[in-house]
């Protein structure tokens, strides 16, 4: 009798049927919502490589643009790009981390925090035009560096500054507030708490965090534009520090912008070419923070 | 017999989180070398009062303490903190093992307090470990990881880190609730050890640890004492308080 009805409980009624029909459909549609990430970025790769690819080629890396830039290669443009983004790099890194752990440590909720606070969330949100101007007004007149890679890269920083910030507090936040408590209890100071326990293991979530939002400054063109890189200049090939900090540089962001739209008679494959580069670039530094931030993690001690 | 020393004197605390008064104004003294038992449902407000003697408290942003906590007759807000809190050994309800290896886990605060010698922390590291009765077990592997330790030996190894700044007090709150039977009663023994050197305050949410341990138990209730006494008389039949007695005898709690 018993056996019988606990059978009926738990036989396969259509109903029971109809649930595990919907389970099925819903994780379907969600899953292919995730895949369609994918698609994009793969469809942008491989039509910009089957555009360019004709072009591409370690002479294309290392030669100066020639010819009103419609031969040659971009190496005056990537070296830019690099100097733009390394020294932009090594401004906001510092400050950003800095600032970031002052207000997830020490910070208490006062007025003069909330003020920090509401700053760093508003300057995330100024168009990157608005900060070519101001990166036009404060460094380049005001502070007489004129048009060049140190103008330029201070624009940058100041851009990715909030961001830099957000990730550090993430990648701080994420330390168990028991530590910090369990450190204090044995009369522990804030900074040693800091030292000893949360940076060491916060450091690879502020180190890829930091470097994530570096590469995405490789891209930008407003800021640049203003502030110091040029339509065309010439450079010592395969020399690293062919710019010095006062002087004006290319940018491959900027070179792509002008390919495509002032410089007449370019051969089709180069705008595509200059893309791939570019992407390159950012993907690789990408990769870079993926593989630190697989090493570190390997070492996580909790 | 002349009246043994007070530890610490707390006048008149006040504790309120926000508009939220959690303590209403308790007084008490705890004696030099006694274990002090504090018993009490939860919300009483027995972890609020240890964080207010040593001071960390303050970092609870809506907190407010008024009244005064002597600890050695000296007003705590007078203190230096950090002196103040190494002088305070306090162990959480849950183990905590800092994500550092054994050794340094508990060289942790000699280290912060500016001890350097490797003889003088390899001393204090052993010292504490056999006094938290975790060093036979753990004396062949001081390099690896503290966080990999069972509860039990991480509970161990977070008393042996809150004595390896040579507290004065030990706090111990609710140190029990993690970890199994058998290592309690161990750590019990360790802690009646410990009572020759130190004070110990006992917060428990189990009765009959404060009465197996404590020379005096405190009945917290609401933020309010209900009864503080010798253990012959808070656990004896009429203790002065009915809702003592209740309370020891599981009638209501």
């Amino acid at each position: 009798m018993i056996a019988e009805t606990t059978n009926r409980l738990f036989a396969e009624t259509p109903l029971v049927r109809k649930k595990q029909r919907r389970e099925w459909v819903a994780r379907l549609i969600f899953g292919m919502m995730a895949a369609a990430m994918i698609i994009p970025l793969l469809l942008i790769i491989g039509y910009l490589v089957y555009q360019g690819a004709p072009l591409i080629s370690w002479d294309f890396l290392t030669t100066n643009p020639v010819g009103g830039m419609r031969r040659g290669g971009i190496w005056s443009a990537l070296l830019g790009t690099i100097w733009l983004v390394g020294v932009s790099l090594l401004i906001a890194a510092p400050i950003g981390v800095m600032a970031a752990v002052y207000l997830n440590e020490y910070a208490r909720d006062n007025w003069f925090n909330r003020i920090i606070n509401l700053a760093v969330i508003n300057l995330a949100g100024v168009p990157s035009i608005v900060h070519a101007l101001f990166g036009l007004g404060a460094f380049v007149l005001f502070a007489r560096m004129g048009r060049s890679v140190l103008a330029a890269s201070l624009t940058l920083a100041i851009m990715t500054l909030p961001v830099i910030i957000a990730s550090t507090r993430e990648a701080l936040a994420s330390v168990p507030r028991t530590f910090r408590e369990a450190c204090w209890n044995v009369g522990a100071t804030r900074w040693q708490t800091i030292r000893r326990i949360v940076l060491p293991n916060s450091i690879s979530g502020i180190l890829t965090g930091v470097i994530l939002q570096v590469s995405r400054t490789a891209g930008e063109t407003a800021p640049i534009m203003f502030t110091g890189a040029v339509f065309f200049r010439s450079i010592s090939e395969g020399d690293f520090f062919a710019y010095g900090l006062k002087e004006q540089c290319m940018a491959l962001s900027m070179h792509l912008y002008t390919v495509t739209t002032q410089v007449t008679g370019a051969p089709k494959p180069l705008p595509y070419a200059i893309a791939v580069v570019l992407l390159g670039t950012v993907l690789l530094v990408n990769a870079t923070a993926i593989v630190l931030r697989v090493y570190l993690r390997s070492r996580k001690k909790w | 017999m002349h009246p043994p020393a007070k530890h610490v004197e707390v006048s008149n605390l006040r504790l309120s989180y926000g508009p939220k008064e959690v303590i209403h104004g308790i007084t008490f003294d705890i004696f030099k070398n006694e274990i002090l038992g504090i018993i009490g449902p939860a919300q009483s407000g027995k972890t609020s009062l240890l964080r207010c003697i040593n001071r960390t408290i303050e970092f609870s942003a809506d907190a407010k303490v008024q009244g005064t906590i002597k600890v050695e007759g000296v007003d705590v807000r007078r203190q230096n903190v950090y002196a103040l809190r190494r002088k305070i050994g306090m162990v959480a309800p849950l183990p905590v093992g800092l994500p550092l290896t054994i050794y340094d886990n508990v060289a942790f605060a000699p280290r912060c307090a500016g001890v350097t010698a490797k003889s003088d922390l390899d001393g204090a590291v052993e010292k504490c470990l056999r006094q938290a009765a975790l060093w036979d077990e753990v004396k062949d592997r001081l390099d690896s990881l503290g966080t990999k330790l069972s509860g039990g030996q991480q509970q161990r190894l977070t008393i042996a880190r809150a004595l390896s700044h040579q507290p004065e007090i030990l706090c111990l709150d609710e140190f029990s609730i993690a970890i199994d039977p058998v290592t309690t009663m161990r750590i019990e023994d360790v802690l009646k050890e410990l009572r020759k050197e130190m004070t110990i305050i006992l917060v428990t949410n189990l009765t009959q640890q404060a009465r197996r341990l404590a020379n005096r138990t405190m009945f917290l209730w609401n933020g309010d004492i209900i009864e503080l006494d010798s253990n012959q008389v808070m656990f004896s039949d009429t203790p002065a308080n009915r809702k003592t007695y209740e309370y020891v005898n599981g009638i209501f709690g």
